[in-house]
């Protein structure tokens, strides 16, 4: 059993909601008990979608265990089937439903109703969200497509390629397609179909007359692509165009697949010279820390180094399917891993590390908030606000844009706190003023999330366990403990620190007003 | 209270099984957690009961709160042994790592429950274990066995068994379900006020201070799911005082009315004590009447507090009901809000959604009282909604919340009239 209050991902049955909401004439009868339509709500209000999700639940109780839960089931897909004629149904069973073994796979069969109906085998006690979504997608196309032949390209007409991996749910799924779409259209190459956003079965029986597939999500789409390698010779663009540099990147892998000519398409984002003024001098360095699912945080990574300037000082993803990929990212900045789905571990990593940006997920961003350090959201779980009614995409040129005013933002709020802070005993700033941003109550610095009931059973060892900051205050003498308190607040957890290990390994009994500037010369860089 | 006009005490209930579109008991959690303080809640389940509270608890689950998933996994369904054994262990870590948790409660889930773990024979194991310092208690809130505010009543229910004997042989009056602090507090200075003592809750706000249960306790419901609790304080021999559930001036008069002539009040007294409150909870409906009066209102089911609210809604309001559904229909517990409710109401019973939604399109009330998934969708319909969760989690009972109450329903049709895009 693993104690925990905080999941990244949901059951792998609701990726599989993922892939029908974002499709249309797909339905998918869950056998489910009563409760589980929870999950309708993630996307009527996170997503605040005006249709219910294409989703029919049999919602069993316990008085109908051990005799009719079978018959339940299938009620539930001859009504479904009957009241939304869809093109293709998916069936499964959520967790409770995997233990009582009904097998909807073959009472979907036995029923014989008259549309490809595709079994969902989806382990719920082993896998996770990100896992059922990919698996779902892989196995409807694969049903859809499995006998087409491709059309071939008719003569003159523009090369074309399929927009794999977008679903419901996505972080900024739905602007990301119209960014890559529209550079698509730039490079002269149709999209012969987005899917599953948007998409319809008869869509996916038509994946095989692309000339090659873009990978938009190597989590929901990757399982997919292989398979179209083997089936159709597709070539798969696995460059996830995320920031200025991967774009062009992207640009450059499509335009050699395609056989087009890339450079009506290397337009530019704002974001090179945006980071050269010297307005952003003050980046450089900046010490980040990564974390996310594989995709976005190791994109992430590649534009805090090299188009923003920062110093990446943890990266780390919580679906561990993707692991390999992120090991080797990290490699490449040479921070150690971080791969867990405990958020308590990633609390740890960056209470130690004391970085001056955390870029992650909704959670990062409440972990930062109560350590008082800048955040932005790079990637799902993302709560309502990340689902903008704006054109807000992360990727293409316009995404780039986004991420340039997205990261710094917190840390032009940094500064602005900072200044504040300085002039506090000037008259017109009053000193209850506080945070533009920040509660102004000072928060603990040390426990927070941590002290919660939840485990540390599963550290992998390479995140220190929790280490309360202000365990040895009695080290500071007043004075200094006065002048600790004049430095800005984004970096006074990294300063505190730094002195205290210049004291320890010193053997100095007290910090003086002295030991706090030694150390900062010490530490300086 | 107004005369009884013919109502729907003996209208015939339309019940309907099918798919369910409600949260399961595990929801309970979420307030009552915040109500008995030193308590932690841990539900033995699965992933899904984890993103399940996560999703219903919103940004709650940032603030340390004081519940869990012990999350089922591949190899603890390889045999029940290792099951108990992984408990105990999750158990002795959580307490460790929570010193001031002075009551626990094992939490039941669907997957507990199909695969059958004896959280009852686990709580006595652990309690044994932890004796002196915290007391472990279980219950169910798997969706299979209940739906919504039922995992409140499986808790309370729970507690009962484990309260003290009252051997004392005066009256005592208990207050039973979890509500506001502010709403508490309303109501006891009321009590205390009318002269009736002792006045006990049920939860009380910390596990050292359960109160006592005996032959000579009364007790008012002050939610109306709260039917397998009354039945074990009936058991161990209280008696349920009957009266409408506390919304509005005229439930809260009720409500209070009831203790006060079980415990012998002076029919003057209790008329001078309540009148200032009566008053203001009045002249605060009016402020929503306007919006109110004349629109017709359908409640799909979720809580089991539609029938008291309609009722509230139609006889102070001017409303007229079209269809209360509910999850499940005390009628012993609410056969005065139901005599109270018009003639001609439509009552029904569990759900079938897809049906429900037929008669609801057929209907087109100005007013349409649904669950977080079922919201937005019929707005984009061109029906107006209000979404049901946050009349279990805003304080809307008693005398003082009534106008906030009658406000929750005119919000959604002042905000219909006054956008213009």
């Amino acid at each position: 059993m693993q104690l925990t209050v905080w999941t990244y991902e949901g059951p792998p049955h609701v990726g599989a909601m993922r892939i029908a909401t974002a499709m249309q004439g797909v339905h998918y009868v869950l056998h489910a008990p009563q409760g589980d339509t929870y999950a309708d709500l993630l996307f009527t209000m996170i997503e605040r979608r005006g249709q219910r999700p294409p989703v029919t639940y049999t919602t069993f109780q316990a008085r109908d265990l051990g005799k009719d839960t079978a018959e339940l089931f299938q009620q539930a897909a001859r009504d479904a089937y009957a009241r939304f004629q869809p093109q293709a149904m998916l069936v499964g069973a959520s967790c409770t439903a995997e233990l009582i073994q009904d097998d909807p796979a073959g009472l979907a069969e036995a029923m014989r109703l008259p549309c490809p109906v595709v079994a969902l085998e989806l382990p719920s006690y082993q896998r996770k969200e990100n896992w059922g979504a990919a698996e779902t997608f892989y196995q409807l196309a694969r049903r859809m497509c499995a006998d087409t032949v491709p059309a071939p390209r008719p003569d003159g007409g523009r090369p074309t390629a399929n927009i794999l991996g977008p679903t419901a749910l996505g972080f900024r799924h739905r602007d990301d397609v119209i960014e890559i779409t529209r550079l698509l259209d730039r490079l002269g190459i149709a999209v012969n179909v987005t899917a599953p956003l948007g998409a319809t079965p008869a869509d996916l029986a038509r994946l095989g007359d692309a000339d090659f597939n873009i990978c938009l999500y190597p989590e929901i789409a990757d399982t997919l692509c292989r398979w179209l390698e083997r089936r159709f010779g597709q070539k798969t663009v696995r460059t996830v165009p995320i920031g200025h540099g991967a774009t062009r990147d992207l640009i450059a892998e499509v335009a050699a697949i395609a056989g087009v000519d890339a450079t009506v398409a290397l337009d530019t984002s704002n974001l090179p010279w945006w980071s050269r003024s010297v307005d952003s001098t003050y980046l450089t360095n900046k010490r980040v820390f990564i974390f996310g699912d594989a995709t976005h945080a190791i994109a992430a990574a590649r534009v805090a180094r090299d188009e923003l300037g920062f110093e990446v000082v943890g990266l780390g993803c919580y679906n561990r399917e993707f692991a390999r990929d992120l090991r080797v990212a990290a490699a490449l900045y040479g921070v150690e891993p971080l791969v867990t789905d405990d958020y308590l571990a990633v609390e740890a990593a960056i209470q130690t590390l004391q970085p001056e940006l955390v870029l992650g997920t909704q959670m990062e961003r409440h972990i930062a908030k109560r350590l008082r350090i800048p955040c932005a959201v790079i990637s799902a779980p993302v709560h309502v606000q990340d689902f903008p009614a704006r054109y807000a995409p992360q990727m293409g040129f316009e995404g780039a844009n986004v991420l340039f005013d997205t990261w710094v933002h917190p840390l032009v709020m940094g500064l602005e706190e900072h200044l504040l802070t300085m002039f506090r005993d000037d008259f017109e700033f009053s000193d209850a003023g506080g945070a533009s941003h920040l509660p102004s109550a000072p928060l603990p610095l040390a426990g927070g999330v941590g002290g919660g009931p939840v485990s540390t059973a599963n550290y992998d060892g390479t995140s220190p366990p929790l280490t309360p900051p202000r365990a040895e205050e009695d080290l500071w003498s007043a004075d200094a403990e006065r002048e600790l308190l004049k430095i800005p607040f984004f970096v006074r957890g990294k300063a505190r620190r730094n002195t205290e290990k210049f004291a320890t390994e010193r053997n100095l009994s007290t910090i003086t007003l002295d030991t706090l500037y030694d150390a900062k010369a010490h530490y300086a860089r | 209270m107004p005369a009884t006009t013919p109502g729907c005490d003996a209208a015939p209930v339309l019940r309907e099984r099918g798919q369910r579109e409600v949260f399961c008991g595990l929801t309970g959690i979420i307030w009552l957690h915040r109500k008995v303080q030193d308590a932690f809640f841990l539900v033995v389940g699965s992933r899904t009961c984890a993103h399940l509270l996560q999703s219903a608890a919103g940004v709650m689950i940032f603030a340390e709160p004081r519940f869990a998933t012990a999350i089922i996994e591949e190899r603890d369904l390889a045999g029940m042994a290792d099951c108990n054994e992984e408990l105990d262990r999750v158990v002795d870590r959580l307490l460790a790592r929570r010193p001031d948790i002075k009551l626990l409660f094992l939490v039941g889930s669907c997957p507990s429950e199909v695969i059958k773990l004896d959280l009852t024979r686990a709580a006595a194991r652990l309690s044994v274990k932890h004796a002196g310092v915290t007391k472990i208690l279980n219950y169910s809130g798997s969706g299979i066995e209940t739906t919504f505010t039922e995992g409140e009543d499986a808790c309370l229910a729970a507690l009962v068994a484990d309260l003290p004997a009252d051997t004392t042989d005066a009256p005592s009056l208990m207050i039973v379900g979890a509500l506001p602090d502010v709403v508490e507090d309303q109501f006891l200075r009321l009590f205390a006020d009318l002269g009736i003592a002792p006045v006990h809750v049920l939860p009380a706000r910390r596990a050292d201070d359960m109160p006592p249960v005996g032959p000579h306790t009364r007790f008012l419901l002050a939610q109306p799911f709260l039917g397998e609790t009354a039945r074990t304080l009936e058991d161990r021999g209280a008696r349920r005082l009957d009266a409408l559930f506390p919304f509005g001036a005229e439930g809260t008069t009720d409500w209070l009315h009831a203790a006060a002539r079980s415990f012998g009040i002076d029919e003057m007294h209790f008329r001078r004590v309540i009148a200032p409150g009566r008053e203001r909870a009045k002249r605060a409906i009016e402020h929503s009447r306007d919006r109110l009066a004349g629109k017709r209102i359908t409640f799909l089911p979720d809580s089991q507090l539609e029938v008291p609210l309609a009722r509230f809604l139609a006889t102070e309001a001017g409303m007229i009901p079209v269809e209360v559904g509910t999850p499940y229909l005390h009628r012993r517990h609410l056969a005065g809000e139901l005599a109270l409710l018009p003639a001609g109401t439509l009552l029904s019973e569990g759900q079938d959604v897809d049906r429900q939604l037929d008669r609801l399109r057929a209907a087109r009330p100005d007013l349409t009282v649904c669950g977080l998934g079922l919201a937005n969708p019929l707005e984009a319909e061109g029906l107006t909604t209000k979404w049901a969760i946050e009349l279990v989690f805003s304080p809307i009972h008693g005398f003082d919340q009534a106008g906030d109450l009658a406000e929750l329903f005119a919000r959604p049709l002042r905000r219909r009239d006054v956008l213009r895009v």
